[in-house]
């Protein structure tokens, strides 16, 4: 039972590796389908754009609303914008827009990718000399890597007009204060680690993504638990990665 | 254990000595042999010492109850799976030991009808049919445009172009689905159970446009289905032209001939010959397949 288990994970990871790999080699040879790369641009980048703005604007929003009635107690209601800023850019931001982009694109990648597969339309792009993996895999990897970290940035922005929003208008901190403050509480390095962080989860979620559609089987409820797969996989990664990436850029940046 | 041999054996009474399958333009030459081939998922044997040739032009149609291995027949000459043993020759080349990679440019050798057509989803039927020249080759788009309407007009709908897959009917998509593996004039065509779900008129259609790619565009075919059917009206009828117009009639003696049945029962051939050793079988289990 748990060596059969154990062959399962192994066989799992072997698979998730060689997806990877074969990823990477089809980066750097041809042929590239470019406009496959772009249409995952939009639909990844830009698609993403509305639920990540909700995500960030009300986290942000939240987060000067908690943290300010607790500043409060100790004289501290002007230091909201340091507080923000460094939770956001740091943590909140790449975290909580990467467990966004798992739950949209990650069940999308692992529902059409899983649906080609047992409606035979994977096989019937190789029998017509398409590799699945440039054509389908590496587009959505490349897309995912890259709009992730961009979809940070703007979900870190808006965050702090949410916490700037609350922190005028509720807690009556002046807006001047809140600026000031938000820039005193970031360093180089925790923008370094926010700029970095996101290309690591945009490749987790999007490679999970794939790799689960890929290997979906057995009708519509194959579909149903690659889709499923993908979105526990792919939080769970998130946060682990996440975990990990912290660990190495402490060490490296500070 | 691959055979070491490196050129295809040539098997069968027709076979004349020293036929090497690399002719592609050969008449009669061997253009896809199956030598001992053996294949299991786990501990279910699918395919056991199969060894087969199909010769240019010719037909070769798999019968066999659900399950029997027909279809993965298929997948192995697309090299979609590989064998546990044996080898097997496309045109004169060994697959079985071929990377994906290699495996491209056999393919470009075949055109495959997949069951329920697996047609692209997110695609037009016209992106559909161009697929392979749209995406695959540097062909002028002026060009493919052309070549997809040509295809579309010899299966009988070219009103349907711009139309999406989800928009036709089942009949309708296996069509276009025969347009597609015939764009880029592959030289073999395989049909995985191209009727299976029709309705009989439907089912005749197709058939006949298996018959006019046969017929008319010299396509070697191989045709997996188990509607018995279908499988007698490819191999008693050829096509020819008249002027204009296309027309299926009775196939000759010398026709029928080109056309051979193989009945698979568990993993191994159990009856190999043509319509009429099929028809006057006294065997127990092709007579209950045929009743």
């Amino acid at each position: 039972m748990i060596s059969a288990w154990l062959k399962t994970a192994l066989q799992e990871v072997q698979d998730y590796a060689r997806l990877c790999i074969a990823v990477a080699k089809a980066c750097v040879s041809r042929p590239f389908y470019v406009r496959d790369v772009i249409e995952q641009f939009d639909a990844i980048g830009i698609g993403s754009l509305t639920v990540v703005i909700l995500t960030g604007m009300f986290t942000g929003a939240v987060l000067a609303l908690q943290s300010g009635f607790t500043l409060d107690q100790f004289g501290a209601r002007t230091a909201v914008g340091r507080l923000v800023s460094a939770s956001m850019v740091k943590e909140l931001g790449p975290v909580l827009t990467a467990l966004m982009v798992t739950g949209r694109v990650g069940s999308g990648i692992a529902a059409e990718l899983g649906s080609m597969m047992v409606t035979d339309q994977i096989n019937a792009l190789r029998a017509l000399g398409t590799d699945p993996i440039r054509k389908l895999a590496l587009p959505r990897v490349l897309a995912g890597t890259i709009m992730v970290p961009v979809l940070t940035i703007i979900a870190n922005f808006v965050g702090m007009i949410g916490a700037w929003f609350i922190t005028v208008w509720q807690l009556r901190v002046a807006s001047s204060i809140y600026w000031n403050s938000v820039v005193d509480g970031l360093y180089m390095a925790d923008v370094w680690m926010g700029l970095i962080k996101p290309f690591f989860l945009g490749f987790a979620i999007v490679s999970i993504g794939c790799h689960v559609g890929l290997r979906a089987s057995g009708g519509t409820q194959g579909v149903g638990r690659a889709t499923t797969n993908a979105v526990v996989a792919g939080s769970v990664a998130v946060l682990v990665v996440d975990f990990f990436i912290t660990k190495i850029l402490f060490s490296v940046l500070y | 254990m691959a055979t070491s041999t490196d050129h295809p054996p040539s098997r069968g009474p027709a076979t004349r000595p020293g036929t090497v399958a690399t002719a592609a333009g050969d008449t009669d030459a061997p253009v896809i042999v199956f030598d001992e081939v053996d294949l299991a998922f786990d501990e279910k044997v699918i395919l056991k010492g199969l060894s087969f040739t199909i010769r240019q032009g010719h037909t070769k149609i798999f019968l066999g109850a659900s399950g029997a291995g027909k279809s993965t027949i298929l997948k192995l000459i697309l090299g979609l799976l590989k064998p546990d043993r044996g080898a097997i020759w496309v045109k004169g080349q060994r697959i079985d030991q071929m990377t994906e990679a290699e495996m491209m440019t056999v393919r470009g050798d075949l055109g495959m009808v997949f069951q329920e057509g697996a047609l692209f989803d997110s695609l037009t039927v016209r992106e559909n049919v161009g697929y392979k020249l749209y995406e695959e080759t540097s062909q002028p788009l002026d060009e493919v445009h052309a070549r997809v309407e040509e295809v579309l007009g010899f299966v009988g709908l070219s009103e349907h172009i711009d139309k999406a897959p989800s928009a036709l009917s089942g009949g309708q998509r296996r069509r276009v689905a025969i347009a597609r593996a015939m764009t880029a004039k592959p030289p073999i065509l395989l049909y995985d159970e191209p009727t299976t779900g029709l309705d009989p008129i439907t089912s005749v259609t197709i058939d006949a446009e298996i018959i006019k790619l046969r017929d008319l565009e010299g396509v070697s075919t191989i045709m997996v289905t188990h509607q018995l059917r279908d499988a007698f009206y490819v191999a008693e009828h050829t096509a020819i032209r008249e002027g204009a117009d296309i027309r299926l009639v009775a196939a000759d003696d010398a026709k029928v001939a080109e056309t051979e049945f193989i009945m698979l029962r568990d993993g191994d051939i159990a009856f190999e010959g043509d319509v009429h050793e099929l028809r006057s079988s006294t065997d127990p289990y092709l007579k209950s397949f045929l009743s």
